[in-house]
């Protein structure tokens, strides 16, 4: 286990209180919206082709926390979406695995058998995902729950009302707290809604408020609401945890989740990643996709690459 | 299907633009009344692609009895072409837009292999803005009596412009946009290592049908300029380069009724505060100095830092500089081209060794040169004061000082301490210190977070050594119009 943030030496007065806090995050550097969206554009004119579209591909499902998040999921859902975590391409068995499956707390026990004997992780949105709106000890109860289960990997969503009306320490003592349910055993993933935050200076202090108190990895959104990952929002996280492992020697991953649809977006968000804090991040261990139709069209580009051909949807499985 | 192991992560595929878009001839004339034509002494020279020094073409140099052929081309033409309904005039610069708008791809290829800049600037950037500056004064011409400038404001006659090597087919649109929409005809000599792109502008006006003599494109070397600026039929001049050649222009039409503008030289202050939005300023000291490999006049060359984020900025500023890509300009993921010119690459060479020996301390990212063509490594200086040579002189190249400060008023005084004029850049998150510091900058243009933006609605031009008059904007018709 590495070591969290708020044990590390330089930031461990900042949440003495609330006030020291506030200070502290919004001491950080502001964020000038047009420059960092133009820094976001500029990289999605790379052009990725041939040997290094390739490598992005396999990167990327690599990368993949496959999901399924509905109210009617079923267990015989959450076995084939295992399954195919484990084997995303039946025709071509090169085709790496995905990074994880990830589920509702009450199907973790189910995807853990699904995968077992793979590579691939079960991570489980707990916290009264999506909206985080219930008392601490449910909260808890619901990570303690999915831990319990066989979880590798925890999303948990922050108190967006708390953050917003300046209850910072509110934030980070109910990450300190599940980071503490989390155990040993379970990686941690901090989940902002950034489109709830609104502003990329609302997010910067989201990303550091979670690194300050352990998150294993910054996540951008639940994919629920209207505005998801962006390429700005994802560079602007990255630069975070860039600053951070500066800082405190920590590194922390990061999460783009929602409206990542296809190839050409995934290549995108690589470029970001590639050239805003380099390889140290481009492993599923510190970078992750969380989509559930991204991998499809992977799959697709990917046998269009093997065979110059593409083709078509009845090509890859439906899940 | 396998994959490649490599030794770094990710390493992107070559992706040059074709070359196929563009069909450069092995020679060009003159283009003289509509007509390409030799030059009258038969002299012709090279140019060069300065990425591969391969030989493009073959252009003929204009000499002082084409200077003279071309200005009466263009007097013949200017007593039709004043006299069109402005909203005549507009047609044909709408079509030229129009025309370079579907030409776009051919022109940045072009632009890339004479000059040596990334495609990504050619094609994102300055063909863009090509094809906007003429839209933009398409829209003045049949409005030039709402302009400001009187009910019914006249041509000058014929323009006289020199343009330089640097943006070759935008510094063409900075100068022919606004001449034509006011009624004036033109002769232009594009700068002699870069004058393809203006030969193929040559062909646009023959395809937009536009009237003989209207536009006239003379290529040379300075000689030629000097022939053109003197001639006693040109009304007005206009130049774009270097101080020490505005200087002379500015003593030959010294006395003469001839109007003139010049657009010189510059050592812009970026000026970042210690409450800047780092990544943000980052980015912007990027594009302030490394845009165009620095050959750009308004660059901001000279970084002026608050000292208590000093180390923080630079730290950011030289891991950014270890992501830049160097290499072919007409691949798509390239960020820093060649340089233009043999001459230019050793100028740069010469006033960096200044900055070492002077005892500035010299950076640059680990960076492969190519083994052909004129390349130079983006460079930092840090350590470097105003006593320095490279803190004052002009150096044209993808070289940054570095200089520190402690209050706004020092930031100021260093900044408005320089010869030149032009530029100057702001980084702050506080709405109030942009305003309170751009109003005490003597600067033509003051970009507050973000830098070197440029748009044809906006004036551009310089105070003291960096020249006078405006381009652009309304500002930029009253330097072609007896105002």
């Amino acid at each position: 286990m590495p070591t969290t943030a708020s044990t590390a030496l330089p930031l461990k007065d900042v949440t003495a209180s609330d006030s020291t806090l506030r200070r502290y995050l919004h001491g950080l550097p502001g964020v000038d919206a047009v420059g960092l969206e133009a820094r976001a554009a500029s990289l999605g004119t790379r052009s990725i082709k041939t040997t290094a579209k390739a490598y992005a591909i396999d990167l990327a499902i690599s990368m993949v926390d496959l999901t399924t998040l509905e109210g009617a999921d079923t267990a015989g859902k959450v076995r084939s979406l295992g399954a195919k975590a484990v084997r995303p391409d039946p025709t071509d068995r090169t085709a790496p695995a995905t990074a994880a499956v990830c589920v509702y707390p009450d199907m973790v026990a189910v995807a853990k058998e699904a995968v077992a004997g793979s590579t691939v992780k079960v991570a489980s949105v707990a916290t009264a995902f999506p909206a985080g709106r219930a008392a601490i000890g449910v909260k808890l109860a619901d990570v303690r729950d999915a831990v319990a289960a066989g979880a590798d990997e925890i999303d948990m969503v922050i108190d967006r009302g708390a953050f917003l009306a300046g209850n910072y320490l509110k934030v980070y003592e109910e990450i300190v707290a599940v980071k503490e349910a989390c155990g040993a055993s379970a990686r941690l993933k901090v989940i902002f809604e950034t489109g709830e935050l609104s502003t990329y200076d609302n997010i910067r202090r989201a990303s550091w408020l979670g690194m300050i108190a352990g998150a294993d990895f910054i996540k951008t959104s639940t994919g629920k609401v209207a505005v998801n990952a962006t390429p700005a929002n994802t560079l602007l996280m990255l630069e975070a945890v860039r600053d951070f492992r500066a800082q405190t020697g920590v590194q922390v991953g990061v999460k783009p989740a929602g409206g990542i649809r296809t190839t050409k977006d995934a290549v995108k968000f690589l470029v970001v990643v590639n050239e805003t804090v380099g390889e140290d991040w481009l492993d599923n261990h510190w970078f992750r996709f969380g989509a559930s139709s991204l991998l499809n069209d992977l799959l697709m580009q990917r046998q269009k690459l093997a065979t110059g051909r593409y083709s078509g949807p009845d090509y890859v499985t439906v899940d | 299907m396998t994959i490649e192991k490599r030794s770094s992560a990710f390493e992107y595929a070559p992706a040059p633009e074709s070359r196929a878009v563009v069909d450069i001839a092995p020679s060009y004339g003159l283009f003289i009344d509509g007509e390409f034509a030799e030059a009258a002494e038969g002299r012709v020279f090279k140019t060069v692609s300065p990425s591969t020094e391969e030989v493009l073409s073959e252009v003929a140099q204009a000499g002082e009895a084409d200077v003279e052929r071309a200005v009466k081309a263009a007097r013949k033409a200017f007593e039709k072409w004043s006299a069109l309904p402005g909203s005549e005039r507009a047609k044909y610069l709408f079509r030229i837009a129009r025309i370079i708008q579907e030409r776009s791809r051919e022109l940045a290829v072009l632009e890339t292999l004479d000059n040596g800049k990334p495609i990504r600037e050619t094609r994102d950037a300055d063909l863009p803005l090509v094809a906007a500056h003429f839209f933009y004064y398409a829209g003045w011409a049949d409005k030039l009596g709402h302009a400001g400038f009187g009910a019914n404001p006249r041509p000058l006659g014929v323009a006289g412009q020199v343009i330089p090597w640097n943006f070759p087919l935008l510094m063409l649109a900075w100068k022919i946009a606004p001449a034509l929409a006011t009624g004036n005809t033109v002769v232009l000599k594009p700068a002699e290592t870069t004058p393809l792109s203006a030969l193929f502008f040559a062909d646009i006006c023959r395809q937009a049908g536009l009237p003989k003599g209207v536009v006239n494109i003379l290529p040379g070397y300075g000689d030629t300029g000097a022939a053109l600026v003197a001639h006693p039929d040109v009304n007005k001049v206009a130049f774009t380069g270097s101080t020490a050649v505005g200087k002379e222009i500015a003593r030959t039409v010294a006395g003469s009724r001839k109007k003139l503008t010049l657009e010189l030289g510059g050592k812009g202050a970026n000026i970042v505060f210690d409450d800047a939005p780092i990544d943000q300023a980052v980015e912007g000291i990027v594009t302030g100095i490394f845009f165009n490999q620095g050959q750009v006049c308004c660059a901001g060359s000279r970084l002026l830092v608050q000292e208590s984020i000093q180390d923080e900025l630079l730290d950011s500023l030289k891991r950014r500089l270890s992501t830049l890509r160097l290499g072919d300009p007409l691949d798509k993921n390239t960020d820093i081209g060649a340089i233009n010119s043999a001459e230019q690459l050793a100028r740069i060479t010469s006033l960096v060794e200044a900055g070492e020996a002077e005892g500035a301390e010299r950076w640059s990212p680990a960076c492969e040169l190519p083994s052909s063509g004129y390349w130079f490594a983006p460079t930092l200086f840090t350590n470097v004061t105003q006593a320095h040579t490279i803190a004052r002189d002009e150096i044209f190249g993808p070289v940054l000082s570095v200089l520190t400060f402690r209050t706004p008023d020092e930031a100021v005084a260093k900044a408005n301490n320089t010869q030149y004029g032009l530029s100057a850049g702001i980084w702050t998150e506080k709405g109030s210190r942009i305003l309170a510091v751009a109003n005490k900058l003597r600067a033509g243009v003051v970009w507050s977070n973000t830098f070197n933006k440029f748009d044809p609605t906006s004036p551009f031009g310089g105070y003291k050594e960096s020249g006078f008059g405006r381009e652009g904007g309304r500002h930029g018709l009253e330097a072609y119009l007896d105002v």
